[in-house]
């Protein structure tokens, strides 16, 4: 449901200010929420100076010198470093995106790091995305076939396979879902974009048997049609997919099949 | 505290099956309206600074009271239902039933009291 603002112990309060590196010109300010779940205190923003002369060049590069060098308590999630497993996604400068594509170069000013917003917060900058996860798992994402299987394999043209395009590429980073207003309202009932984009990515596989099914599956007010077209999900996408599109592809199979 | 799985949760009740009715009436009502409310907007803004019986007479003849009339139906569904999905993305339990009835009465009150003043008037 709609929250005008935080729960008392979810406000944010001024940290902790790291002291600058000695002997360094090229400095640059970087403010990171923090919150740990046992000291029981509310979430603060500490702010650290980073030197950028020693330092990669994207927003991932700062936090690991950070977490290296600095503050080794500063908790986030990495892995592959170039926008493949999505593990990085974080808040940055106000745009949900991966932080290890996410250039020092690209934000004027301070750089402002937050966890994904609206959902729950495991630790500093980790969000709990078992929900979403859960979400994607109900869509079923898989091959569903009702024919024996053949000998060799499922064939799909050329052109059935460019339709995949676009789709196939989402590493579930959960940016776009947390950036739509109507998945912070109603996440518990709205399967969100990324959910929406598998879905819509099976649907349209021509090796799959289960459209209806799936169609069915959709047809909510909830689940699918809570969807505004307000498209912070295609703007904010660091794969630059189009979640919206999908979701309005969808739409559009649900009313070839009443109209 | 309740110990259900991710996959419950996510799945909830199910699918209600319905929806796409909704859509499709607010698309056709959204066309409708783009044409009708043009319409409407050019015959009230003849009629506006007109004396009594020259508005009385405009709104007396056969298109300009249609035109009226369907604007009127039409903008309160639309209305109606568009405030339903409003009301449902930030309202829940006993205030979102509660407002959807009382918006769902509203449009058809404003459409049952404007549809009577307009065959006052073109009848």
């Amino acid at each position: 449901m709609v929250e005008f603002a935080l729960p008392k112990n979810s406000r944010i309060t001024t940290g902790k200010t790291w002291p600058k590196p000695e002997g360094t010109t090229n400095l640059r300010k970087v403010q990171i929420y923090r919150w740990n779940p046992d000291d029981g205190d509310n979430p603060r923003v500490d702010t650290y100076f980073v030197d950028m002369d020693s330092c990669g060049p994207m927003v991932l590069d700062a936090l690991i010198k950070i977490k290296n060098e600095i503050d080794p308590t500063l908790t986030f999630r990495r892995s592959c470093r170039e926008g493949i497993c999505g593990s990085c996604a974080m808040n940055i400068d106000g745009i949900n995106t991966l932080a290890c594509i996410y250039g020092m170069d690209e934000i004027k000013g301070d750089v402002k790091i937050y966890p994904l917003p609206h959902l729950p917060v495991v630790k500093d900058l980790i969000p709990d995305l078992t929900h979403f996860y859960a979400q994607h798992a109900s869509i079923m994402p898989w091959l569903e076939t009702k024919t024996n299987r053949p000998a060799k394999e499922w064939k799909q043209s050329i052109d059935d396979r460019k339709k995949l395009d676009g789709l196939y590429e989402c590493v579930m980073c959960a940016c776009c879902s947390t950036s739509c207003p109507s998945y912070w309202w109603n996440s518990d009932r709205y399967l969100g974009p990324a959910a929406l984009l598998h879905a819509y990515r099976w649907i349209i596989d021509s090796r799959d048997e289960a459209t209806g099914e799936r169609l069915d599956d959709l047809e909510d007010p909830f689940k699918l049609y809570r969807c505004h077209t307000i498209m912070n999900c295609t703007k904010t996408c660091p794969k630059g997919l189009n979640p919206a599109k999908s979701i309005a592809e969808i739409k559009k199979m649900m009313l070839e099949r009443v109209v | 505290m309740r110990y259900l799985t991710a996959r419950k949760r996510a799945e909830g009740k199910g699918a209600a099956h319905t929806g796409t009715e909704h859509h499709w009436h607010m698309k056709i009502s959204s066309v409708g309206l783009a044409f009708l409310v043009p319409v409407f907007i050019y015959i009230f803004g003849r009629a506006l600074g007109q004396g009594h019986e020259a508005v009385l007479d405009i709104f007396a003849r056969p298109f300009p009271a249609i035109v009226t009339g369907l604007v009127l139906v039409v903008g309160m569904q639309h209305f109606s239902k568009g405030a339903q999905i409003m009301i449902e993305d930030y309202a829940r339990g006993f205030w979102r039933k509660a407002l959807i009835i009382a918006v769902i009465a509203l449009s058809w009150t404003v459409t049952a009291t404007g549809l009577f003043a307009l065959a006052k008037i073109a009848l």
